[in-house]
């Protein structure tokens, strides 16, 4: 490898697979972890501070559902030892009295909580989950009342783009500094739900008119993330800012990945912290060589002066649409299968007008999918 | 408890500070100062880090440009068009506040 190496700066720890939520479009892989394939207290503890002599200065605590995890106060105090900057990303549904408060105290930074709807009703279909929304609104005001920065992550799809101007209104009226509204990537959950989360072509150019708007009014009041849907673009994003680039997640057993959904290209084999050292994984697993820097990259990407920008797009979508984790990602005009996003869009809107009702979700589950013996 | 905000504008006499979501940090494996937000983590050169730690939430923009300009032997004028510039876009960004 021919590439210079840098330490990595941020580090998306998923907990636990388990969550109260039932989302169709779970970024967590199709096939789940049980809570006994779980790292213990001290082994995430070791690991958290193994990437601060890294050079991690963010850790994303996510899951899942991270509050379920009884030691996550611990976790965040090792974390602020060390002035690692910690975000917690939470559902915000069943949060025990007193734990918000108790976060903050052990050094919590900052706290991401989702909404799947802006309306209670779309909130409670999208996650599955009875009286979802009101607990939500009750952990954004506790959070606010515990001095907690917040951002409101609202996951877009057909069945609430329509409510984005709400979303804006409701991040405002919680006091959030900040709202991504990011449009699903189909990978993983949502992939298998791809025809019913998809959204038709106007509510999407109707969404970015909204976003480019509310992001001028909202100028130094709050930020706007915008993610952009992969399906509809002209350019890819460059996914986790480049494969090993500057950032690396961890899975609840402790498999070191790329990115969350890098289990979904069959060719590469992962280590698991434990085996190895943090630092060894970071710099020495093949999984993690096989698609830094440009080295690795095909025609057009190859050649394309954009590809230390868009570093090559998502190797789990081109896996995904092309066949070919090396390949171009497809949401690239300059791909030889771009067509096929449109393709996949309208195919998607048939047959959401053509069922009776909607196509109906597959439910994010533990133990949905069965598991290879 | 919908506090109806607005966008903050840079004076001569606004008092600005890091927001808590908003640290400067020496990180000791680079070797340089970061400044860590919730997102994003931003790594400022020598002028903007000097303008950023005297956010101190009791120095007014007058004073922190009069500062500067005393430590780097400039005009006031000069460096006030580049402090205020600085910290509207800061500002704008959440990650100053005034």
């Amino acid at each position: 490898m021919n590439e210079t190496l840098l330490p990595p700066i941020g580090m998306l720890a998923e907990l636990t697979h388990r969550c109260p939520l039932q989302c169709p479009y779970c970024s967590n892989p199709v096939e789940l972890l049980k809570a006994n394939r779980e790292l213990d207290t001290e082994t995430w503890l070791d690991l958290f501070s193994q990437a601060a002599d890294l050079g991690v200065l963010q850790v994303h605590l996510s899951g899942g559902e991270p509050t379920l995890r009884r030691d996550l106060e611990q976790m965040i105090a090792g974390l602020s030892a060390r002035g690692v900057y910690t975000n917690l990303i939470t559902a915000g549904v069943g949060i025990a009295d007193g734990r918000i408060e108790a976060f903050a105290k052990a050094g919590l930074d900052h706290l991401q909580l989702s909404f799947q709807g802006a309306r209670a009703q779309t909130t409670e279909r999208i996650g599955n989950h009875k009286g979802s929304h009101e607990k939500k609104l009750e952990t954004a005001r506790r959070a606010r009342a515990a001095g907690l920065p917040l951002t409101i992550n609202a996951p877009i799809h057909r069945h609430n783009i329509e409510e984005v101007p709400e979303f804006i209104e409701l991040a405002l009226s919680l006091g959030a500094e900040r709202l991504e509204i990011a449009n699903v990537q189909y990978g993983g959950w949502a992939l298998a739900n791809r025809d019913a989360l998809m959204p038709p072509r106007d509510a999407v150019e109707r969404q970015a008119d909204i976003v480019e708007a509310a992001r001028e009014r909202l100028t130094g009041v709050m930020n706007i993330d915008f993610v952009t849907p992969d399906y509809f673009a002209t350019y890819p994003k460059p996914c986790m800012g480049g494969w090993a680039r500057d950032a690396f997640m961890v899975a609840p057993d402790g498999s070191v990945l790329p990115c969350h959904a890098a289990q979904t290209i069959p060719s590469l084999t992962f280590e698991r912290f434990g085996d190895r050292s943090l630092a060894e994984i970071w710099t020495g697993s093949p999984a993690f060589n096989a698609f830094r820097g440009t080295g690795w990259m095909q025609e057009p990407c190859r050649s394309c002066e954009r590809r230390e920008i868009d570093w090559g797009g998502c190797r789990c979508q081109a896996m995904a649409i092309a066949g070919d984790a090396a390949a171009t990602d497809p949401a690239c005009v300059k791909s030889p299968i771009h067509e096929r996003m449109a393709m996949l869009i309208d195919e998607a809107q048939r047959s959401a007008a053509g069922a009776p009702k909607d196509i109906p979700f597959v439910y994010r589950r533990i133990g949905t999918v069965t598991e290879p013996a | 408890m919908t506090a109806l905000r607005a966008r903050a504008m840079v004076s001569p006499g606004a008092v600005p500070r890091l927001p808590k979501h908003v640290r400067i940090q020496f990180d000791p494996v680079r070797q340089a100062h970061a400044v860590l937000s919730p997102e994003k983590v931003f790594w400022p050169n020598e002028i903007s880090l000097d303008i950023l730690r005297r956010c101190d939430g009791r120095s007014t923009v007058g004073a922190i440009v009069a500062g500067l300009a005393a430590d780097y032997d400039a005009e006031e004028e000069a460096v006030a068009a580049d402090v205020v510039a600085f910290l509207q876009e800061w500002s704008d960004k959440l990650l100053v506040s005034l």
